[in-house]
């Protein structure tokens, strides 16, 4: 039995840098892990557009590059295992794309598929209100306009994947952390404190370059940063973890940069909620063992909610921006009036805009009423957005920014990039659902 | 008394969550820490982003990180994915935090900056 484990994140984000992975195989070759973290809190949607117009789509294809760039690595020996929620919205697509594509490269693995998280159709059919977590807004609000709905599985499916000794396993919807929590549980067992202590760790890597640098609030000073390493952790039986980052690369993994980024994106540190377990991180000791290793100790784990967290996403119109710079004196009102000029030509056009937004970059943008601008700017870059429920009024719009190279001020440039793109905007409806409706499914390659 | 920005005792980190957002605020010291609990109150947070517009503010400590996270609640409008805004996510409120104007007496401040 195995008293250490290693486990690396290389993707933080769909359109992290493709090198991350081979980064890692490079230079840890003892690497037991790698988990990929593909979704967002909207992404979900995107992949839903993708699959209405190829039912095989729908899943994160950048993955299978990832996949291929990893063939050499395992062809020389390494024994990297990939736990990745690039399944998306289809993950038994996603597992056979990959399956097509090692048989190709005639490299043997052993792919497993976690799906289950797809929980659209009983929420559609339910008569429940599953209110919206921040708004108490029951869902038959936006039931109509629903397109996906996922709950955030745990870390089980992934460890009984790996007891049966799958090499790659594809998720849909999980929680974050639990790529990190699931080889944990099958390696070292299911102590709430040890869950805890791996859903921290997961936490601390599931952004990627986020703790090993990048983002932080001293980042000028983050040596080599143009060669930042990813990170991973080295989880202990007893809970314990190191974390550090890949070595022969820039970047830093310091007391500082660990602290940032076990405060992101979180609530009530006391009770950090996951399918996993609930976490407190009120008696996380750190300790720098080294330089760029940072030793972490005391996380807490209660029994993980009765519900799991369901993410899901309805269409909500359209959205469009364009950016254009201006050069000159009394920029704020400039900026101002070409809004008007704008407006009021999409409303000559027969439509009102429900939403739109005007901000002077490099002026007032950032925190309009909070900090002063500069005194006396000379530059800014304009950008005005708007949404509509309408395509046709984000279409005239979208016509309307070139016109203020003629008819705003003088000084106004920069338009190069042709019109402003529309995009549909999806909301985001967190809510939660019972554990007894939703049924994790795990399953082989010759069974999908 | 002497006047300084935030950032000189302190560093931070901000992100969302649907239309809420969070920063994490962590003092250099434990003096800093210290100082910080008293200072640095739901109020005047609250208060301090009150022009964008959120609904409520909530402070979390975590005295053994010499950390506190404040959640802002309904500072994202109705939410990244919808909002109109550049900083949609809330990337940059850490940094805005990190500008505030606050007040220490001179003695404290030494014992408060990154060592």
């Amino acid at each position: 039995m195995k008293n250490r484990l290693l486990i690396a994140n290389g993707q933080g984000f769909w359109g992290d840098t493709p090198s991350a992975p081979t980064q890692l195989a490079k230079n840890i070759p003892e690497l037991d892990y790698l988990t990929l973290d593909y979704l967002s809190e909207v992404s979900m949607s995107i992949l839903a557009i993708q699959r209405e117009k190829d039912p095989h789509a729908g899943f994160a294809k950048d993955f299978l590059d990832v996949i291929k760039s990893l063939v050499p690595y395992w062809n020389q020996g390494h024994q990297i295992r990939v736990l990745t929620n690039a399944g998306g919205l289809n993950p038994e697509a996603c597992s056979r794309a990959c399956q097509k594509l090692l048989k190709e490269l005639k490299c043997s693995k052993k792919i497993a598929t976690v799906s289950g998280d797809n929980v659209l159709a009983t929420i559609k059919s339910s008569r429940e209100g599953y209110v919206h977590l921040d708004t108490h807004a029951p869902i038959n609000t936006i039931k109509d306009e629903l397109m996906t709905a996922n709950a955030y599985l745990g870390a089980q499916p992934i460890a009984e994947a790996i007891q049966k000794g799958a090499d790659i396993i594809i998720t849909g919807r999980v929680a974050d952390p639990s790529l990190t929590v699931g080889p944990v549980i099958a390696h070292f067992g299911n102590d709430l404190n040890l869950i805890a202590s791996a859903t921290i760790a997961g936490h601390l890597i599931e952004c990627g370059t986020q703790v090993t640098g990048g983002i932080s609030t001293n980042w000028l000073e983050v040596p080599e940063i143009y060669n930042i390493g990813f990170p991973y952790v080295e989880m202990h039986a007893d809970g314990s973890f190191i974390i550090s980052k890949a070595p022969n690369t820039g970047g830093v993994v310091s007391i500082e940069t660990v602290k940032e980024q076990l405060l992101y994106e979180i609530s009530d540190p006391e009770n950090y909620l996951s399918p996993d377990a609930t976490v407190s991180f009120l008696d996380l000791s750190l300790e720098e063992i080294e330089k760029n290793r940072i030793l972490l100790r005391g996380a807490k784990g209660k029994p993980p909610p009765s519900q799991y967290k369901v993410s899901a996403t309805y269409r909500k119109g359209f959205k469009a921006e364009g950016h254009l710079a201006l050069f000159g004196g009394q920029l704020a009102e400039k900026a101002k009036m070409c809004g008007e000029i704008v407006y009021n030509r999409v409303k000559s056009a027969g439509y009102a805009l429900q939403e739109f937004n005007v901000e002077c970059i490099g002026i007032n943008s950032l925190a309009p009423g909070i900090l002063k601008g500069p005194q006396k700017p000379m530059e800014c870059a304009l950008r005005i957005s708007a949404a509509d429920s309408r395509y046709e009024a984000l279409e005239a719009f979208s016509k309307e920014i070139a016109g203020l190279v003629t008819a705003g001020p003088q000084g106004t440039t920069g338009y190069m990039s042709g019109r402003p793109s529309i995009r549909p905007v999806f909301g985001f409806w967190p809510c939660l659902i019972d554990r007894k409706l939703v049924s994790p499914k795990l399953s082989f390659e010759d069974e999908i | 008394m002497t006047q300084l920005l935030l950032h000189e005792i302190a560093y931070a980190r901000s992100g969302d969550k649907g239309a809420n957002a969070n920063i994490g605020v962590i003092a250099y010291t434990e003096e800093g820490f210290r100082f910080l609990t008293d200072y640095l109150t739901e109020e005047r947070v609250h208060h301090y982003f009150l022009p964008l517009g959120l609904q409520s503010t909530k402070r979390y400590l975590l005295p053994n990180l010499l950390a506190m996270n404040f959640v802002l609640l309904g500072v994202l409008g109705q939410g990244a994915s919808t909002s109109l805004r550049i900083d949609a996510q809330g990337k940059a409120l850490g940094q805005v935090l990190l500008q505030m104007q606050i007040e220490m007496p001179k003695e404290l401040l030494k014992r408060c900056v990154r060592p």
